[in-house]
């Protein structure tokens, strides 16, 4: 199998953002089929004092090894992926994601993430967001507890 | 190293590869009887029937749960002990034809959200005890059983040659088939079947089945235990956890049952109907989080599991010893856990049912073997647990490889590590004293430290292998004392003394001695001593919170009944308290970890759409609880006199031990017991022995008395039919005999405290047949 090298993964720019959440919208539309965002989006956009901070996933792929059924996986083009259908709605990657970006809807018990489609880079009036090429043995992850070492 | 993020299907054990003729051994399989049954749905945790197989009649058949049922006796380990009640008499032995082998689930079992709650139950009448026993196993197979329809198991009657029963919750069949090729010990049985068995080649689909089964070692021993399997995608085996306690596999083998086989279509986060799921995914993740931030500073369970006790142990005093003589010793650094910790796979999700971030369920991967019929492979080893380091311990093996080697071999050869470590550990210690020697043990040199000799009569049971000792040997604690006695080989009090059982269960790995709370935890228990009761020690011996005898009673009634709680609902009790939030310590009652109890009510009630409170669930348990308690006075036990407990579990048995501890115990003979400093130094060592003897043995008789009145017993130890009522257990069957029996104790005076109370001090109650009022 031909390794994947990089992961195109989400950049902000904050200066640029008006916080008109039409990136939440369009994945909330992507993931869900509603354009409610929010709570169904991947991709989250909040007020901080006057700016504004992106919480998505990175891609570092920490949870991949959390999964007790195999349903987070590399994907070719290098994004953490989580299939649906074997999916076993543990929420272990939830709980375990240090930044919060494997995320659940009440609307079902399967968690969600961003995929790097880039719909939201194309919904953003502003290019407030873009798709970058990271590699990832720069950015992969893994928890690894030394003890006694 | 292995390192993370390594691809499913790339992940590599280094094990030795089977090639079995699969086809062969299948096709080799009669069907006797079968049973096809419709799929049905489960509503808010509960299947709603059980399921019911007598290997002697053929018979197969569903028995509907009812709304009564669940009312009171919950769900799991309650289900199992009222099955046991409909179906056994007061006669029944573990090899009677109409024993059972029960496998119960619970409402909570199957969960994956919240971590632990893949347990499943099992009960039967013991081989070592006569009366009930129930073990608590991980593994996948409590959850398919509920997922292929069912909340129970029941198993009566014997098979004439090994068969193999086949749950097949994919197409709706219940089979008894005979398996005549097929291995018997658990690692190569349970891999041989779940390949059989699955619907496809592959790892997906090997990860729906999941197999119990036994070992050879189960056949010739009261040891057995019961391997439940839960297959590995990773490391593609399929790994097993143990019900460990009261010869559980022996009765399996003994209804000539090689394994049983169970096996789901599909399941998801919601296979349960949960009433509420947000609510539930919302209480789970909260302890995800818990156990990401906090593990790693307290219990340390992601990276070593249970082992990280070894050091507490050691530290503390506690870690058993040559046969719980001592609680520590020099050596004992080198069974710490990062000896094991060295040898551990890493970076792999360990939860022995999906979703337990707790991920306890630690192995070494390519061990290879070093004795016996497997010498030379590389296999998975599932463990070692705490309780089989401290087996190492109490028989001075000191070298991580041969624990290894122990746990292995008793895992496949279906022994229970706890009971075999125990119990070989008393027969080092009379081996010391010349009660035992070369001759005496069919040639095996069984002193303290001798692995080979260890493993080597640990494969003498696996064949069968005819002889006295080892016939007696195998039969567990109890039935030797009573054969070193009849030998007249040694003193009888000796004997008595240092044998660590009770009821005729081996003691788990905890020295006792300085704990008088702990003492009750293992005497005062259903089915003997196991620390899944009650773990008082550090609360009562470190942190000295329960000073008085009430006080002690008191966490001898409440802890008792929360961990059965566990039991009842298919959970298992580390998340409870392996894991702490932050603030813990600040709360009113941090040994009850409130939060997490908070978590369990919005669980249970998240899952069956019930509106109970913590109260009620101690009401839950203490239905079941006495229900137990209420069976085995019914089988002629239950009473003060089986909640006897061996004196090495009190106090020092020999001068060696007194030695040991010599300040501590002087210390005690001027404080508690008003003997001046003068007087002490004065006195020889077996005076100072048997004064505190004495105290000893009066202090747990006092003990007893405050237990048994807070639990709402008789002074003999009997619960009341008051209590019964009381609780809503109105079996007008149970609450007769329960009168009969406080009656013949009442004729034969039995009925009375047994502390001796001298001025100042006051049994618990001073009114006759207290409980009547």
């Amino acid at each position: 199998m031909a390794e994947t090298k990089t992961v195109k993964v989400l950049k902000f720019y904050p200066e640029k953002c008006k916080g008109c959440l039409e990136c939440e919208k369009a994945c909330s539309n992507v993931h869900f089929k509603t354009g409610e965002g929010g709570d169904k989006s991947a991709i989250r956009i909040i007020k901080n004092e006057k700016t504004y901070k992106m919480l998505v996933c990175d891609q570092r792929g920490l949870c991949l090894d959390m999964c007790p059924v195999g349903a987070l996986y590399r994907k070719k083009n290098g994004v953490v992926w989580l299939d649906k259908e074997s999916c076993i709605g543990c929420q272990a990657c939830v709980g375990f994601c240090p930044i919060g970006a494997m995320r659940k809807s009440d609307v079902r018990i399967e968690p969600f993430k961003c995929i790097s489609c880039g719909s939201c880079v194309r919904a953003c009036p502003e290019n407030a967001l873009e798709l970058v090429e990271e590699k990832i043995d720069e950015i992969k992850e893994f928890v690894y507890h030394k003890l006694g070492a | 190293m292995v390192e993370g993020q390594i691809a499913i299907q790339e992940y590599k054990t280094g094990n030795t590869k089977h090639k079995w003729d699969l086809k062969k051994i299948k096709f080799a399989h009669r069907v006797l009887f079968e049973y096809n049954y419709t799929k049905g749905e489960i509503k808010k945790g509960f299947a709603n029937r059980t399921l019911f197989i007598n290997l002697s009649t053929k018979e197969i058949k569903e028995k509907k749960v009812t709304e009564d049922m669940k009312k009171k006796f919950t769900g799991g380990r309650g289900f199992g002990l009222k099955l046991l009640w409909d179906s056994i008499k007061p006669s029944t032995r573990w090899n009677s034809v109409e024993n059972e082998l029960i496998i119960t689930t619970g409402p909570l079992c199957g969960t994956t959200q919240y971590p632990g709650s893949g347990k499943s139950l099992c009960l039967t009448i013991s081989p070592a005890t006569d009366i009930i026993c129930d073990s608590n196993v991980g593994g996948f197979f409590g959850p398919y059983l509920k997922f292929a329809g069912f909340d129970a198991i029941e198993i009566q009657g014997k098979a004439k040659n090994d068969v193999v029963v086949v749950i097949d919750g994919e197409k709706g069949k219940i089979s008894v088939e005979t398996a005549p090729l097929e291995e018997t010990n658990s690692h190569l049985v349970n891999e041989q079947l779940t390949h059989m068995y699955a619907s496809e080649d592959t790892d997906r689909s090997r990860q729906k089945i999941s197999v119990v089964s036994a070992g050879k070692g189960a056949e010739n021993s009261y040891w057995g235990c019961l391997n439940f399997s839960f297959y590995d995608i990773r490391r593609k085996v399929p790994r097993m956890k143990q019900a460990g306690r009261g010869g559980l596999g022996t009765v399996l083998r003994d209804k000539k049952i090689k394994a049983i086989v169970t096996k789901v279509e599909k399941f998801d986060g919601v296979s349960n109907n949960p009433a509420d799921p947000v609510k539930l995914a919302e209480v789970g993740t909260k302890l995800h989080r818990e156990i990401r931030d906090l593990d790693r500073y307290q219990c340390n369970m992601r990276a070593v599991g249970t082992v990280h006790l070894v050091e507490i142990m050691d530290e503390y005093d506690l870690l058993p010893t040559e046969n719980y003589r001592f609680g520590s010793f020099p050596k004992a650094s080198k069974i710490y856990s990062p000896e094991f910790y060295k040898y551990f796979t890493k970076i792999i999700p360990d939860g022995c049912w999906h979703g337990c971030t707790l991920a306890c369920a630690k192995t070494v991967d390519g061990f290879t073997v070093k004795t016996g019929p497997y010498k030379g492979q590389k296999v998975t080893v599932d463990g070692p647990e705490y309780e089989t380091c401290g087996c190492g311990a109490n028989m001075s093996l000191w070298d991580p490889l041969w624990i290894l080697e122990f746990n292995f071999y008793c895992d496949t050869y279906g022994l229970d590590t706890i009971s075999t470590g125990t119990a070989i550990a008393f027969y080092m210690e009379m081996y010391e004293y010349g009660i035992l020697n070369k001759k005496r043990c069919n040639g095996l040199e069984l002193c303290f430290g001798n692995a080979e000799a260890v493993l080597e009569f640990i494969h003498m049971i696996a064949k069968g292998k005819k002889g006295e000792f080892i016939e007696v040997a195998s039969k567990g604690i109890r039935r030797v004392k009573d054969w070193l006695i009849k030998k007249g080989w040694g003193e009888e009090k000796l004997i008595e003394d240092c044998g660590m059982e009770s009821k005729g269960l081996e003691y788990s790995e905890y020295v006792t001695k300085e704990s008088l709370a702990m003492q009750g935890g293992y005497g005062l228990t259903l089915k003997g001593p196991q620390h899944d009761e009650a773990w008082l020690i550090f609360m009562d011996m470190v942190n000295n919170a329960i000073p008085t005898f009430s006080d002690k009673a008191e966490a001898l009634h409440y802890f008792p009944m929360w961990r059965t709680w566990f039991g009842l609902n298919g959970l298992c009790k580390l998340p409870w308290n392996d894991i702490e939030p932050a603030n813990n310590a600040e709360t009113n009652d941090p040994a009850k970890v409130p939060e997490h109890v908070q978590n369990y009510v919005d669980y249970q009630n998240a899952v069956t759409g019930w509106n109970i409170d913590k109260e009620e669930l101690i009401l839950q348990s203490e239905r079941c609880y006495n229900w137990q308690r209420a069976m085995n006075v019914w089988m002629g036990r239950g009473r003060r006199k089986d909640d006897w407990i061996p004196y090495r579990s009190m106090g020092p048995v020999t001068e060696m031990e007194y030695k040991s501890r010599q300040e501590r115990y002087d210390k005690q003979l001027i404080e508690k017991l008003n003997i001046s400093k003068k007087e002490i130094e004065k006195m020889d060592i077996k005076q100072k022995m048997n004064i505190l003897y004495e105290y000893r043995q009066d202090q747990y008789q006092k003990l007893t008395d405050a237990v048994y009145f807070r639990r709402g017993w008789t002074p003999n130890g009997v619960p009341t039919p008051q209590k019964m009522k009381q609780l809503g257990m109105n079996d007008p069957e149970m609450l007769k005999m329960l009168q009969e029996k406080i009656y013949e104790d009442e004729k034969k005076g039995l009925n009375i405290w047994s502390g001796k109370y001298h001025k100042g001090e006051k049994p618990p109650s001073i009114k006759k047949k207290y409980w009547e009022k």
